[in-house]
């Protein structure tokens, strides 16, 4: 039998890790599996919680802003051959 | 609770389910350079056992005692991660096959399937998915530009003929009605194969599959005029055997989902009405079974040896313009049919 | 022996999530995603929602990080700095963490309402997804169909 509470600390030990990630790490990449990272830790405590369909939603809502997350990234990259995360305080109007 | 006779039946069913599927898969690279010999008028290999039937032994032998060289520049880990890779989602696929009818031996029950997942078909298209690792892993790793430029012309191939091939197959779920790849063939009895209610489906995910396994005309990864040797340029010995191999085994196991999917797997027409006891039927169905599937196989070496490839834009063309409004126009023909019914 | 799976995945899931962070190397970073996943998917297999897990690995090992290991392969990353440089940026976002938890540990933990672990049916999300949440599912919809349009817009050259 599974501990009650095991699924909520798993998620909130992965979801901690994921935005530890994002505020330590530089390259934007890394920043942005970071954030997936945390959004399947919601995930997880949601599919123990209750019925998955918004568990779907929010894969939805990833896939989608990975898609055009990375594509900005390789614009960016594009411009000043960098993803260090600094060179984004760059971008105006 | 501990289902002792259950474990033994399963341990014997996956190991025989493997080297079958291994024997066949080694089987054809000697089918295949046979058949690529009579095409050309030619004899073929014929010097390693009587007709050359034990040149697929020495191949294997071959690969293993030549050296395996690791590049100086090569990222270690991942240059052996990615072949191993390749040959685990090519021999996993092998798990939800249905071989054939259910046995009765010694008052039990046994399923000629290691397991019957519900979600069946998305375990095999996750798998498909899966497969790009290995050459995207291998090729980076040996860090050599024309690896990594092919690696990129492989992933590409491969990510863009999924989305035709998924396209393709959930038409194929709107009329079965399940994701069960057992309940598939089952829902095909007789001469209600699925081709006759999708064959443009069929067509679509035929391409794909070639697409998928990099044979001609899709074998663009690894044309020589081009691109050296492609993604396994810097492979020797076994690692590229594993490469070459795991070719031959996605060959095979794409016959055999073709087979389950379109052509009704392990049933077999009038066998039904002819009243033999159940085992009879159960060999009958296996044997039906191969016979298919040797019959795709012929059919990817035919091929292989009769069209040249094609350009990489054209390649690109053909899968975003060409299969996937293919795809889309089956999905939705096949929506309304089902909605009119 | 789901306990033993259990601690199996949870460990794995959490050594390659500190993999993820702490990896110098961002091909390594996103192999112990991917293996993180993969984990996460043990574990719906374990809650019985057989047909999440193979959409769950559909999703993320099949598109999603097949589109992260692309870029990293494309890019010469060999000379961004890949952590914070200062000692205190490290104590912030320490900090931060830990507020968070404490912040999650308080709330989640007494509203926490687990359901009865079980085989998830498909039969009722399909129904759910196109009667109760049809306008969600059509609005992300529009939403692919946006992005699409949007990545291509971005992805052509000036």
């Amino acid at each position: 039998m599974i501990p009650t509470y095991s699924y909520l600390v798993l998620g909130c030990i992965l979801f901690s890790i994921g935005t530890l990630g994002v505020l330590i790490r530089r390259n934007v990449v890394i920043v942005l599996m970071c954030i997936e990272l945390m959004l399947n830790a919601v995930n997880l405590i949601l599919v123990s919680v209750c019925e998955p369909v918004f568990v779907f939603f929010i894969m939805m809502v990833a896939a989608v802003e990975v898609s055009v997350g990375l594509a900005l990234i390789a614009r960016v990259y594009r411009k000043f051959g960098t993803t260090d995360i600094s060179t984004f305080g760059q971008l105006k109007g | 609770m501990f289902d002792f006779f259950f474990i033994i039946e399963k341990l014997i069913l996956i190991s025989a389910v493997l080297g079958i599927t291994l024997f066949i898969a080694a089987y054809s690279t000697l089918a295949e350079r046979k058949l690529a010999a009579f095409f050309q008028d030619r004899i073929g290999p014929d010097r390693a056992g009587p007709f050359g039937l034990l040149q697929p032994l020495a191949d294997g032998l071959k690969f293993l005692f030549k050296e395996a060289i690791i590049p100086a520049k090569a990222d270690r880990f991942l240059f052996v991660l990615g072949p191993s890779l390749s040959m685990l989602a090519a021999c996993m696929a092998c798990a939800v096959i249905p071989w054939g009818p259910d046995l009765m031996l010694f008052g039990r029950t046994v399923a000629l399937q290691i397991t019957d997942l519900s979600v069946g078909l998305l375990y095999l298209f996750g798998l498909v998915s899966f497969g790009v690792y290995g050459v995207m892993i291998g090729g980076w790793a040996s860090n050599n530009k024309y690896s990594l430029l092919s690696t990129i012309r492989a992933s590409s191939q491969m990510i863009s003929y999924e989305l035709a091939m998924g396209l393709s197959l959930i038409a194929l779920v709107l009329t079965t009605g399940t994701l069960s790849i057992r309940e598939i063939v089952l829902g095909q009895p007789g001469w209600h194969w699925n081709i006759l209610a999708q064959p443009l489906g069929f067509m679509i995910f035929i391409v794909c599959a070639f697409a998928e396994t990099n044979r001609v005309p899709f074998d663009l990864p690894e044309c020589e005029t081009e691109l050296v040797g492609g993604y396994h340029t810097e492979y020797s010995g076994m690692q590229l055997g594993f490469y070459l191999f795991a070719e031959y085994i996605n060959m095979f196991i794409s016959s055999a989902v073709m087979t389950c999917l379109y052509f009704g797997g392990f049933q077999m027409p009038f066998i039904a009405s002819l009243g033999l006891p159940q085992n009879v039927v159960a060999l009958f169905g296996v044997v039906f079974f191969f016979v298919k599937i040797l019959m795709f196989l012929f059919l990817f070496i035919w091929i292989r040896w009769t069209l040249p490839r094609f350009r990489y834009d054209q390649l690109m063309r053909l899968g975003w313009t060409g299969l996937i409004p293919l795809a889309i126009i089956n999905l939705l023909a096949t929506a309304v049919f089902q909605l009119c019914n | 022996m789901s306990d033993i799976f259990f601690w199996v995945f949870s460990v794995m899931a959490v050594v390659s999530a500190l993999s993820v962070v702490l990896n110098r190397n961002p091909i390594y970073s996103v192999l112990s995603l991917i293996v993180c996943f993969f984990s996460i998917a043990g574990h719906y297999v374990l809650m019985g929602a057989l047909f999440l897990c193979a959409v769950h690995i559909v999703v993320y090992a099949g598109a999603i990080m097949v589109l992260f290991l692309f870029v990293i392969m494309l890019m010469n990353l060999k000379d961004v700095p890949e952590f914070v440089s200062k000692w205190w940026h490290f104590g912030a976002a320490g900090a931060a963490v830990a507020a968070m938890v404490f912040g999650l540990a308080t709330h989640l933990f007494q509203s926490y309402n687990p359901r009865v672990i079980g085989d998830m049916q498909l039969k009722p999300i399909a129904q759910a997804l196109f009667t109760t949440y049809a306008v969600p599912f059509e609005l992300s919809a529009i939403l692919f169909l946006s992005a699409v349009i949007g990545v291509v817009a971005l992805g052509k050259s000036e």
